[in-house]
């Protein structure tokens, strides 16, 4: 019984946000507490959605790369640069050419990880190394190692801004999945996706266009990296190229796993995918209201991470179904 | 002496045309980290400046955050045979051996802003930081004649966790802390050091503090921290500087922006202007032979809205901050 | 020589063995007796439950209930690792090797050879070298094994088995993708283990091969014990009615009927065609409602010709025309695209895709043929998978399970209905029959039928001389990577090909002219 539940796809997560949630309420009184200012929802609620939205987007990218067996670890540095371009420009240009200048850099640096992986067959894990480390140079050089600030008011709305109540990122968030889900699920990109991740060789046997997929996936990704990295210049209205979107690929990866996509490749869950990154930040806002020395932070994390990633591994499941039966 | 003088005058002429060519007494070699920060930037930007007051010779080699690249600047300079060194550490250990070559030629090297190791301190010279237990106090004094006595729950965004500048500047502030019973820290989280993260752990201590209204005063390690402290309190509908103090450390431009729109209260400022004491150390060493102490100390100066704010804030930007 | 191992005597004993995977009960309740010293062939259909013993038994699934004695003692492995210990060593149906290891490391994994603690290579290529020439096989053992045939990598696994030294070896359907001669060879060794008193057990889909080596038979089907009997004492007719549990009708292997279908216009040509040191250039024309079957010996370049027809491989020479069209064929997916269909002789790693589900991978090359833009719906999905599933008799019949859990019979089933989804002109057969039970067999060979007389060309590529003979209407035979000789009409039969297979290198050449 408890083997079936826990193996039924995203309850283990579902349950493990529920979990976490408690907690936060344990640990905080008043975080369910709901209230409007100045024209947006404010509450500890709103908070884990909204500190959320960088890494829930990056993850909406990152999922998609995952599921073809691949990795992106620039999706932090693209965050960087974009941000970085977004900053420079928009006082003097306005909005829309800093946001087309920075999303295009981020569709460019996709490109050029997805050239290394799809077309020279570069090993994932390194042929995106290479723009994490560059990347971040790429973004102090634009900055030229200073906080870029800017003031330009509709730039500053997608951090700060909110859509009938809902913060700007948030909604931005959600439009995103919307978006990655029509595309992904809404043609027939998710199941040649999974195919191309669960085995390539086969794939490609059967007529799919693997190259083309995964190239694909990986400018999907780096404009969501982007759009992350512009959300959260727009949030701190500046660009902090030394310190944006810092490991914040791991977490996305995080994300991704504990959403249940594997490592390997295959099935994916792009819901799923963001419920873990809203995992993670409930668990972040949790910690920071809780009141515990920040010595902490790290161990707590971890052991919350390790708990969610047990419930999900069916060994474990079929260990809980093993004493379930002893007990009856 | 003469052979000395030529090689300074052609290294001027083949790496610094920017500076004045007037006939240079020393020229000292600079080893800085990167521009990793803003306040990095402008303290590249003084020593220039400062150098060229005093009509040094002053060639900086940007180590890009790789203590390999400053290894092998400083053997530069040595090979170079400049004056005099000036070192900013990117870490603490592992300078014994390049120092030791540098102590061989006769070149005394300065420290800036940074101390290495115990071990190595017969190897240099001097070294010209502040004392960020001293600026968490500066802050901490101010904090406490501000309220006169009156209570008051402070919140503190720490720096990077395990990072001695946060270690000292909590020090500091704490030990006023337990001179003033009525001060008192309520919580305390780390923001490490980013607008980013010191908006978000302020967005939580205001919900954890029913909504901001138990918190007097905020305390930041850093200016960037705070910026993005004012901003949480902004968008929670408080007003920073009125409803709720702050005072924070670095005095980077940002921040008198801040404190000129009434939004912020104090900063300390860690001077960038570290160059100049090393290079009045440096010229009466090799004038007069004066050894200067171990430490030279630089000033941690408190500034608020009444030292013309926006003035500063112009003077400051130009920096590189 | 210990009393146990005893001709005759009770070697392995499993009594009352069950094990369900969720609701399927994939054995019930299942006795099984193994004796030393012979050899035991464990027969069913596709999907009886023939493999899920076995993996009980050696513990790589937990058991649900039941005991199994090996020489009397209970034994209870609780991995695969832990039978061999235990004395049970298995090759199993999916062969799990590492490929980027060399030959040799994979023949002595876990148990190379060691002096104070460091694996002594050469010691080990030498033993391993030993070891593959009593299969005949004379390979460089420091290669990559990936770097081998399918067959060289099965035959490593099974020499691996057999030199565990243990008292039961267990080969999962061995002998489906080696030919004749690799077949005889494990024979021998087969029967030079059984002397020594080892008992093997033996499943397979070809009965032929029952029948020449076997002692005993037990049969399964649907997870439940059917019967045991002595081999000499049970007829063929009634071995299949035990394993189908009805009649076969129709598999009569006759010639004549597929003689009576005339050959439609060429759909699709291919002159000068090959690739430098993967197949010589040949020419090849194949008609609609044709069935051309490639015959000659693992490695004669079969699978070779047939990547180049279907884009896997790029040709360095010759062209190809479809429909009298000049087509380039650069990769799967332009063959794709042109309606051709290829399906592997690697179920594992080229065909299946086992996360994904029995429908999924059904729909997949139609799916991909459509392109992006046309998805098919959930429905229009699962009533492909369905027809699919009723069609070609898949087993358990639920789209919705991941083929990766199906029986390897069934999944090759899948892979099948995936291309017939496509409705293609041109449809490349690698193996099609591996690993596929009697009935099923049949009925494959049925469809084959059907197919052709719907207009679809066939090039099928099959070790089983007989099948190609039954269903051809022109038998090309390769030898060294050539193709050397074509036979057509009344010329087609066993002897004829295998003599073709067989001629001298001259003889062959000139027949390639001809
Ligand atoms: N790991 C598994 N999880 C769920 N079901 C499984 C699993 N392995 C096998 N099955 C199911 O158990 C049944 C028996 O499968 P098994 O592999 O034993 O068949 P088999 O007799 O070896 O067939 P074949 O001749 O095709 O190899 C099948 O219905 C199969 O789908
Ligand atoms: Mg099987």
């Amino acid at each position: 019984m408890m083997q079936r539940l826990l193996q039924s796809r995203g309850l283990a997560q579902i349950i493990a946000l529920l979990v976490i949630l408690a907690l936060d309420r344990a640990v905080s009184p008043q975080f369910f507490d709901l209230r409007m200012q100045d024209g947006r929802l404010f509450g500890s609620l709103i908070d884990v959605l909204n500190r959320g939205a960088p890494v829930a987007l990056l993850s909406l990218g990152m999922v998609l790369v995952i599921a073809t067996r691949g990795i992106d670890l620039s999706v932090g540095a693209v965050m960087a640069i974009a941000g970085a371009i977004a900053a420079s420009l928009a006082d003097a240009h306005g909005m829309p050419v800093a946001l087309a200048a920075a999303l295009g850099a981020g569709l460019l640096c996709g490109l050029w990880n997805g050239f290394l992986v799809a077309v020279l067959g570069i090993q994932p894990i390194v042929a995106t190394l290479i723009l994490m480390v560059a990347g971040r140079g790429v973004a102090q050089l634009i900055t030229e190692g200073r906080i870029v600030t800017f003031t330009a008011p509709d730039l500053v709305w997608l951090g700060n801004g909110a859509v009938l109540g809902v913060p700007a990122p948030v909604a931005v968030e959600l439009g995103m999945l919307v978006i990655t889900g029509a595309v992904v699920r809404g043609s027939a990109l998710g199941l040649l996706i999974e195919a191309t991740g669960g085995n390539a060789r086969a794939s490609e046997l059967a007529g799919i266009g693997t190259r083309a997929m995964i190239l694909a996936v990986y400018v999907w990704c780096g404009l969501c990296a982007a759009l992350a990295g512009i959300i959260a210049a727009a949030d701190i209205m500046g660009a902090d190229a030394n310190n944006a979107g810092l490991w914040l690929e791991l977490d996305a990866i995080l994300a991704v796993v504990i959403g249940g996509t594997s490592l390997f490749g295959g099935r994916f869950s792009l819901v799923l995918a963001m419920v873990g990154a809203l995992i993670i930040q409930a668990m972040n806002t949790g910690i920071l209201l809780s009141g515990y020395p920040p010595e902490f932070n790290l161990l707590v994390k971890a052991a919350v991470v390790l708990v969610v990633l047990l419930l999900q591994s069916p060994r474990f499941a079929s260990a809980g179904a093993v004493l379930g039966r002893a007990r009856q | 002496m003469t052979s000395k003088a030529l090689l300074a005058a052609t290294a001027l002429v083949a790496i610094t045309l920017s500076l004045p060519a007037t006939a240079a007494e020393l020229t000292v070699g600079f080893s800085q980290i990167g521009s990793e920060s803003g306040w990095r930037a402008a303290e590249t930007s003084v020593s220039k400046s400062e150098a060229a007051k005093r009509k040094v010779t002053l060639k900086i080699a940007d180590a890009q955050q790789k203590q390999e690249n400053q290894i092998k600047a400083i053997r530069s300079f040595i090979a170079q045979g400049v004056d005099a060194i000036f070192l900013a550490p990117v870490v603490s250990s592992g300078w014994d051996a390049v120092l030791k070559e540098a102590k061989e030629a006769k070149i005394p090297v300065v420290l800036l802003d940074r101390d290495i190791d115990p071990s190595g301190k017969e190897l240099y010279l001097t070294a010209v930081t502040s004392d960020s237990v001293h600026e968490g106090a500066v802050a901490g004094e101010w904090l406490a004649k501000a309220m006169a006595g009156k209570a008051c729950n402070v919140v503190e965004l720490q720096g990077t966790v395990g990072a001695s500048v946060a270690t000292n500047r909590k020090k500091g502030f704490d030990s006023v802390v337990a001179k003033n019973a009525n001060l008192k820290v309520v919580r305390s989280q780390t923001g490490d050091f980013t607008r980013a993260k010191g908006k978000e752990v302020m967005e939580s201590f205001i919900k954890a503090e029913g909504g901001g209204k138990t918190i007097c005063a905020v305390y930041a390690h850093n200016d960037d921290m705070m910026v993005g402290a004012i901003q949480a309190m902004k968008e929670a509908g408080l007003k920073p500087g009125k409803d709720i103090l702050t005072v924070s450390i670095d005095a980077v431009p940002d921040i008198f922006k801040a404190i000129a729109a009434g939004e912020a209260n104090a900063t300390v400022e860690l001077t960038p202007n570290m160059a100049g004491p090393a290079l009045d150390a440096i010229m009466a060493y090799k004038a007069k032979g004066t050894v200067p102490p171990k430490w030279i100390q630089t000033e941690s100066k408190l500034y608020t809205a009444a030292d013309d704010p926006q003035k500063i804030y112009d003077s400051k930007k130009g920096l590189g901050y | 020589m210990n009393a146990s191992s005893d001709p005759g005597s009770a070697l392995l004993e499993v009594r009352g063995l069950s094990k369900s995977f969720g609701t399927l009960r994939a054995l019930q309740e299942v006795d099984f007796t193994l004796r030393a010293g012979e050899i035991h062939a464990l027969l069913g259909e596709n999907g009886a439950g023939k493999s899920t013993l076995i993996k009980t038994v050696t513990g790589v699934f937990p058991r649900d209930t039941g005991i199994v004695r090996l020489g009397g003692a209970e034994v209870a492995p609780r991995s695969a690792k832990a039978a061999v210990d235990a004395g049970i060593a298995t090759v199993y149906q999916e062969v799990n090797l590492l490929l980027n290891l060399s030959v040799a490391q994979n023949l002595y994994l876990g148990r190379q050879p060691t002096r104070f603690g460091l694996v002594r290579e050469a010691e080990m290529r030498r033993r391993a070298a030993e070891l593959l020439a009593e299969f005949d096989l004379h390979i460089d053992v420091a290669e990559p094994l990936g770097n081998y045939s399918v067959a060289v990598q099965h035959i490593t696994a099974i020499a691996r088995a057999v030199d565990q030294s243990a008292r039961v070896l267990i080969l999962d359907e061995p002998t489906a993708s080696l030919d004749r001669h690799e077949v005889e060879i494990l024979f021998a060794v087969m029967r030079k283990l059984a002397l020594r008193g080892i008992g093997v057990i033996f499943v397979t889909h070809f009965l032929d091969q029952v029948y020449e080596i076997c002692d005993r038979i037990t049969v399964l089907r649907n997870g439940r014990l059917i019967g045991e009997r002595e081999t000499a004492e049970l007829p063929r007719i009634e071995l299949i009615r035990m394993m189908l549990g009805r009649e076969l009708a129709g598999t009569t292997s006759e010639r004549a009927a597929a003689k009576v279908r005339q050959a439609g216009e060429v759909c699709a040509r291919f002159e000068g065609y090959g690739k430098v040191g993967c197949v010589a250039p040949f020419n090849l024309a194949l008609r609609r409602g044709e069935v051309i079957g490639l015959a000659g010996l693992l490695g004669s370049g079969r699978t070779e010709t047939a990547r180049l027809v279907f884009g896997a491989e790029r040709a360095d020479s010759g062209s190809a025309t479809v429909e009298g069209k000049p087509v380039r064929l650069q990769s799967p997916r332009d063959a794709v695209a042109h309606g051709f269909g290829y399906c592997p002789e690697e179920r594992k790693t080229e065909g299946i895709i086992a996360d994904l589900t029995v429908r999924e991978n059904i729909v997949l090359a139609l799916q991909a043929k459509r392109g992006l833009t046309k998805p098919l719906s959930r429905a229009e999905q699962e009533g492909i998978a369905i027809r699919f599933i009723r069609l070609l008799d898949i087993r358990p019949p639920e789209p919705e399970r991941p083929i990766g859990l199906l029986s390897g019979g069934n999944q090759q089933k899948v892979l099948l209905a995936r291309w017939l989804a496509t409705a293609p002109r041109l449809l490349v057969l690698d193996e099609p029959t591996r690993g596929i039970d009697v009935g099923a067999h049949a009925e494959i060979i049925r469809l084959i039928r059907e197919l052709c007389d719907d207009g679809l060309a066939l090039l099928v590529i099959s070790s089983e001389l007989d099948e190609i003979v039954t269903y051809s209407d022109r038998v090309i035979v390769l030898r060294d990577r050539a193709h050397i000789d074509e036979l057509e009409g009344e010329a087609i039969d066993v002897s004829n090909v295998l003599a073709a297979i067989a001629a001298t290198g001259t003889a062959g050449a000139e027949a390639g002219q001809a």
